[in-house]
């Protein structure tokens, strides 16, 4: 195989990786990339190397187009989002397009933002926007190049269509399948031409997703679903108390049972072996295991809770400064609230699994995570062996959420696989899965803030909770701040001339924190709409108007709160006990403003009736996957609102599956209307937007049916019923 | 050796009389189509229909099901109301991440062929005990809506 | 003039009324202290133990005549379900500190195991014998009744001697109990003792010479051993059983202890001999519900394990306790209508419907008849044709796990995420759908539930 390296390799890219060009053994055109960042860890193919390992699009004489797929697919459609992509720019038949997931490198497949290979942080489309399309394009000027050269014609005269090159004047054409071979030998252009936005033929249409298919007839393969032959199933104990270790454990009973293969005994878990998983399942319940709880068997949600809002009263590390909020809080009557967040367990329908099967020789892993190259690397600690000698298949997600951003739950299946002969799947029921999460953590906020003329003046917003990029991402805290902790907060819409932005690094006793759908600006959007709200009232303003007056810095987000307002019917007439909230926000790229309408009973049961949404996302991809993720997004969010909080006694998570860790159900679902902005802007992120949006949008609206300032998630009956102060 | 009629087959498994379908069916029949949500008939993913009848299989124990017809999502297909859920669910583009929509489609199924037109109420009343966390609630109700030929709204 | 006419009116009125209250309180406590017997229903002659000629009703069963004396001593441990209070929930068996929320206070159940320190393994015999039958420890201070020894009492002193190997027998657990917090003047324990002396007749079993073997055995197990009227014989002012209402159902910790009178509606009247003794034996009669909170575990814990003769026994002696009619109606016998819109109650509470297809119709169905397993079949359950609904409540508040033949069956608990409007919505829709008739039960209730909990 031949690689076409020319003198000087050009730089179509970033700083970090340069389109290469070459041909695949079994013929068809390769385009990869070699990153000179990556030389550190030695995953730069020296010239002549294989090729194949970084390919990153194979076409193939048939005309296959395969997308090596550095990003995975959890629901939120990036499959066919990136796809379509490619295709546009390639100008390629969208049915021509397949998808492969990437193997495990960060070198070759990292996520351009964070420079490893993870799907989070709502960024997939932007991260991977420029790329593709470059890629896409410099693909096509060389397959248009080896048509032209063939016909003897200049390539200006030709353009291409559908996976053909054609020649207009002459009416001839000719399949990418053809000329894969010709165009590997061609040197791609430095610079290749964009296509203007105006003439995007697939970007911006609603098409069908690539994963669709497979979903609704059983066929999809989730990491839960793997099968390697021989494979056997275990169920797991963790420790219950945060940190507690296994003291004794008496498998007499346990392993008479039919089907039970083996007990392990880890120091921190036990794992029963068995032929299926109910088998592992009996066995694990007829173990009488003695833990030892360890110094976190006193934990609990009060004192958690008390502690953090201690941890406020301390100045914060300043994450941004604008003006002098000192001065002008000092000058206006200032006013000051709190805010609260409860710890989320992820939940994703999917529960933790992962099979593993180490050999003295290698270690293979069938799993769905959201952090490829990461998995392979704590595989390769545990077991020692060299990276390469780690396979993972990565699997369809079955939700993520971020709970697949944490590599735990391969680390402990690596460790029970040791001890097993023979590939096991390792499945955490669902209590499992709830009580040993990475829970979204728990946060205070208080806001500080002062009016002049009706706006606001000063504004003193302090964040404190824990720091997740310090443990996940360590370049993400910086002299004491979490760039995702104060995210929402520090770019916050509105025009506002003195403000500072705090965080204040608070860490939990014993309960792990991890990324949850929504992640910083979760809790930021909700502390800031709300006490919008309350500001508006104090300004004697309708919060609408409130917050039109001061977006002049914002005009998409002004824009999307116009129309929402129009749409959601803002001012009409409603009956006693029903009300509207707004949440207008910018995060993730995206500008979205949100209408929920509630109704509120006299016990204090809530009842969301309505949300409308109306959402600047820039150019969007896929709008009908932008719509199903806002959709999905609002759902995530009013769940949480309504429901969610994962409490800690005794050291040990009280919550233990849907039975008292609540979800919305369809008939407690309201109408959702999502509204798409046109927009010639690079796209923004969406699969978390609508988790931030709702609630403080319900929130506003009880606030707007009942007069209560609800201070903390999740809504409680309990104060909107009267029988508890807010 | 237990004989389930599955899927218009007659298959033997060796498996205890008190072991759930859904394990027999994932683990020991390697049809992984029907998923494990909660364990609890919580949530909906390991539904089935036992007869047309929509049941949760990870509380069923597989000795009690006799000569009943087991079917799953992998044959729900062959069925007009299965077929008809598939094509409204590809059409309005429900899914998401896919996890739950085995369950779901099993549920809508089962709802079509003893309901053919429902209302909104005989749509909750069917659909409730599915969770579908990605939150495709919108879109299933719809789909289903469209399956039974109803008007959008 | 006597003396009575020198008073003022006023002190004239309150004499008169003093000596009222005295004749009408002192009728009150006879009428209490001298009410009837557990057994005096049966009518015809007792006699001594000794003089009986029927088969010998104490014991263990004929299976276990050679048995040594420590396998008789678990089977008589099981069928006077020491372990039902004398282990805490996730304790060890035996090791005590099982909580009883009282009206008036707390107390905790004591740790009998062998422990020296912190159990009875310095009990002797005697003292023992003392405790199982009149109520005193080994210091000679009275037990608070929450100990059933007015119904121990009729334990025989080789029986109860046949316990206490079994328990000497079992690995000592050390686990201090907690002390009892109860108000005044309930925490003095002389006020106990003479509770104790006024309710326990310190009488052993005394066989009817006018009823079968059968029944005398069943009645030995019932009223000496299993303690049955301690949770379904209603109480008197002095927290006493009040035997003229035997059996008749009462409210115990929470959970409704129903009528097993021979009453056809509100009692087990209607129930074959087979029901019964499917009941009794499996915690599940088909018809007639299945068995949750307390006495789901008076079956997991002790019922199952008595051979079929003396469930036999039991249930002949049950079936001549004479009938007391009660206020809960004859069960529903049929199922409730397939489609949910079908046979609902109007006027309810919309959610109480919305929270059964989301949580409940998978396992439970819109008929009632459970589609999963016939544990969770609520046709016909007395819970659900109980208009108080409060086992409906309970069970919902704290769900239950049942160990079974047929393997472990439980239902969830959803009193943590669901507030009290909502289980009660979900309770009077239930007994509205499957029951006789509906119940009213408010979000006020359910909270005072949780507190039993
Ligand atoms: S897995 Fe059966 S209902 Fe959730
Ligand atoms: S589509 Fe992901 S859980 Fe329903």
């Amino acid at each position: 195989m031949t690689i076409q390296t020319p003198s000087g390799s050009q730089e179509v890219l970033s700083r970090r990786s340069i389109l290469r060009v070459g041909a695949a053994a079994g013929g068809g055109l390769l385009l990869g990339f070699y990153s000179p960042a990556a030389d550190a860890a030695g995953a730069a193919p020296p010239s002549g190397a294989p090729f194949a390992p970084d390919a990153f699009i194979r076409i193939d004489r048939a005309g296959k187009i395969t997308l090596v797929m550095p990003q995975v697919e959890m629901g939120q459609g990036v499959y066919t989002s990136l796809s379509m992509i490619l295709a546009e720019e390639l100008d390629a038949a969208f049915d021509a397009v397949a998808v492969e997931a990437a193997p495990p490198s960060d070198a070759l497949y990292g996520n351009p933002v964070f420079g490893i290979q993870a799907t989070g942080n709502s960024n997939s489309v932007r991260a991977f926007w420029k790329k593709l399309r470059l890629t896409g394009a410099a693909a096509r000027a060389i397959l248009i190049q080896a048509a032209a050269s063939q016909w003897k014609v200049d390539a200006p005269s030709c353009t291409a269509a559908n996976s053909e090159v054609i020649h207009a004047p002459t009416g001839r054409r000719i399949a990418y399948g053809a000329l894969a071979d010709a165009a590997a030998k061609l040197t791609p252009p430095a610079n290749p031409q964009l296509k203007d936005p105006k003439n995007f033929k697939l970007i911006g249409k609603p098409l069908k997703r690539l994963d669709t298919p497979d979903k609704v007839n059983g066929k999809a393969l989730y990491g839960i679903d793997a099968l390697p032959p021989g494979v056997k199933y275990a169920a797991i104990a963790a420790s219950p108390v945060f940190g507690g270790k296994v003291g004794h454990v008496d498998d007499t009973a346990a392993k008479t049972m039919p089907g039970v293969r083996q007990v392990v005994v880890l120091d921190d878990l036990v794992a029963v072996v068995g032929d299926h998983f109910w088998a592992a399942k009996q066995g694990l319940e007829a173990l009488n295991i003695v833990w030892n709880d360890g110094p976190n068997v006193h934990v609990n949600s009060e004192q958690i809770r008390n502690d953090i809002s201690a941890a406020s009263e301390h100045e914060g590390a300043v994450a941004k400064s604008r003006g002098d909020a000192a001065r002008a809080l000092k000058e206006g009557d200032a006013i000051e609230a709190h805010f609260e967040m409860p710890f989320l367990s992820h939940a994703p329908m999917e529960p933790m699994n992962c099979t593993v099967h180490v050999r003295p020789d290698g270690c293979e892993i069938w799993v769905g995570t959201q952090v490829c190259a990461r998995t392979q690397a704590i595989a390769a600690k545990v077991t020692g062996l060299p990276l390469d000698k780690v396979i993972v298949h990565n699997q369809l997600l079955g939700g993520g959420f971020g709970r697949r951003l944490d590599v735990d739950g391969t680390e402990k299946s690596v460790r029970i696989a040791q001890k097993v002969d023979g590939p096991i799947k390792v499945v955490w029921t669902r209590e499992e899965d709830i009580q040993h999460d990475f829970y979204r953590p728990m946060y205070y906020d208080r806001i500080t803030a002062s009016l002049k003329d009706g706006r606001i003046d000063g504004w003193k917003h302090r964040v404190t909770g824990s720091s997740i990029m310090k443990r996940w991402f360590p370049l993400g805290f910086q002299h004491g701040v979490d760039i995702d902790g104060v995210d929402s907060a520090i770019d916050e819409p509105y025009d506002i001339p003195n403000m500072r932005v705090e965080f204040v690094q608070h860490e939990p006793p014993a309960v792990p924190t991890g990324f949850w759908r929504g992640v910083g600006p979760n809790n930021n959007v909700f502390a800031i709409e709300s006490f919008i709200d309350e500001l508006a009232h104090k300004a004697g303003k309708n919060p609408l108007d409130f917050r039109l007056e001061m977006l002049g810095k914002t005009p998409r987000l002004k824009a999307a709160l116009e129309l929402v307002a129009k749409k959601a019917r803002w001012g009409d007439p409603l009956p006693p006990r029903v009300g509207r909230g707004i949440a207008a926000q910018v995060a993730f790229a995206s500008f979205i403003a949100t209408i929920a309408e509630v109704e509120v009973d006299e016990q204090g049961d809530v009842r969301v009736r309505r949300i409308t949404s109306a959402v600047d996302t820039g150019i969007a991809v896929n709008p009908d996957t932008i719509v199903a993720q806002l959709q999905g997004g609002l759902i995530f969010g009013l769940t949480a609102a309504l429901y969610g909080e994962i409490t800690i006694a005794n050291g040990r998570v009280q919550q233990s599956n849907f039975n008292d860790y609540r979800m919305l159900r369809i008939d407690q679902t309201p109408a959702i209307d999502v509204h798409l902005i046109k927009s010639g802007e690079a796209p923004g992120g969406i699969g978390e937007t609508g988790t931030t949006a709702a609630p403080p949008a319900v929130r506003n609206a009880i606030y707007a049916a009942t007069g209560i300032a609800l201070r903390r998630m999740p809504i409680d009956r309990e104060v909107l019923a009267g029988r508890k102060p807010a | 050796m237990i004989k389930l009629h599955l899927n218009g087959q007659v298959r033997e498994v060796d498996a205890p009389a008190d072991m759930p379908l859904l394990w027999v069916l994932r683990d020991l029949l390697g049809m992984t189509g029907t998923k494990f949500g909660c364990g609890i008939a919580q949530c909906g993913a390991c539904t089935v229909h036992i007869d047309g009848k929509s049941v949760r299989s990870c509380l069923l124990p597989v000795g009690s099901i006799g000569n009943r017809a087991v079917t799953t999502i992998e044959a729900v297909g062959e069925t007009p109301a299965g077929a008809k859920v598939q094509r409204a669910w590809l059409d309005l583009e429900v899914v998401q991440c896919g996890y739950c929509q085995s369950g779901q489609i099993m549920s809508a199924a089962a709802l079509l062929a003893a309901t053919p037109h429902p209302d909104d109420a005989d749509i909750d009343a069917a659909m409730a005990g599915n969770i579908c966390r990605c939150g495709t609630y919108v879109r299933i109700r719809a789909a289903i809506k469209k399956a039974a030929g109803a008007r959008q709204d | 003039m006597t003396w009575f006419t020198k008073l003022s009116a006023t002190w004239r009125t309150l004499i008169v009324g003093a000596a009222a209250i005295a004749v009408i309180g002192g009728a009150a406590f006879y009428w209490i202290v001298l009410g009837p017997g557990p057994l005096d229903f049966a009518g015809g002659t007792t006699v001594a133990l000794a003089d009986y000629r029927g088969a010998d009703p104490t014991g263990v069963p004929p299976q276990l005549a050679h048995a040594s004396l420590i396998e008789r001593g678990a089977y008589l441990a099981r069928a006077a379900d020491c372990a039902a209070c004398h282990t805490a929930k996730g304790g060890k068996p035996f090791a005590g500190g099982l909580t009883f929320i009282l009206p008036f206070g707390t107390i905790y159940s004591a740790n009998i195991t062998s422990d020296k320190g912190t159990g009875i393994g310095n009990w002797s015999d005697a003292a023992f014998l003392n405790a199982i039958h009149k109520g005193i420890d080994d210091e000679g201070k009275p037990l608070y009744p929450a100990m059933p020894y007015a119904s121990y009492t009729g334990m025989t002193d080789a029986d109860a001697l046949a316990i206490k190997a079994y328990l000497f027998s079992l690995a000592p657990v050390h686990n201090e109990v907690p002390q009892n917090k109860l108000s005044f003047p309930f925490n003095k324990r002389w006020l106990i003792g003479i509770w104790a002396s006024m309710f326990d007749s310190d009488k052993r079993f005394a066989p009817n010479a006018d009823r079968t073997a059968q029944w005398n055995r069943g009645a030995y197990l019932a009223e000496s051993l299993a303690h049955c009227g301690e949770c379904h014989t209603p109480r008197n002012l002095a927290f006493a059983l009040d035997h003229r209402n035997k059996f008749a159902g009462e409210i115990q910790a929470g959970w409704r202890a129903y009528n097993i009178t021979a009453d056809k509606d509100s009692g087990v009247g209607a129930w074959s001999t087979a029901d019964l003794t499917q009941y009794l034996s499996l915690g599940h009669a088909d018809g007639r519900g299945t068995a949750a909170g307390p006495m789901g575990e008076a079956v997991d814990k002790s019922l199952k394990y008595l051979t079929p003769g003396d469930t036999a026994a039991l249930v002949a002696y049950l079936q001549t306790v004479p009938a007391i009619a009660g206020d809960l109606p004859a069960p529903k016998a049929t199922p409730a209508p397939v489609s949910h819109h079908d046979g609902v109650v109007a006027d309810f509470d919309p959610r109480g419907e919305a929270l059964f297809a989301g949580t409940c119709a998978s396992c439970h169905d819109w008929t009632g008849v459970s589609p999963i397993i016939r544990y969770a079949t609520l046709t016909g359950a007395r819970a659900v044709n109980d208009p108080s609904a409060i086992n409906v409540a309970q069970i919902v508040l704290q769900g239950t796990v049942r160990d079974t033949p047929h393997g472990k069956v439980f239902m969830p608990a959803f009193g943590s995420a669901y507030s009290d409007s909502e289980i009660a919505a979900l309770a009077n829709y239930v007994t509205a759908r499957f029951g006789a008739q509906p119940s009213r039960i408010t979000a006020q209730d359910v909270a005072k539930l949780r507190l039993k909990n």
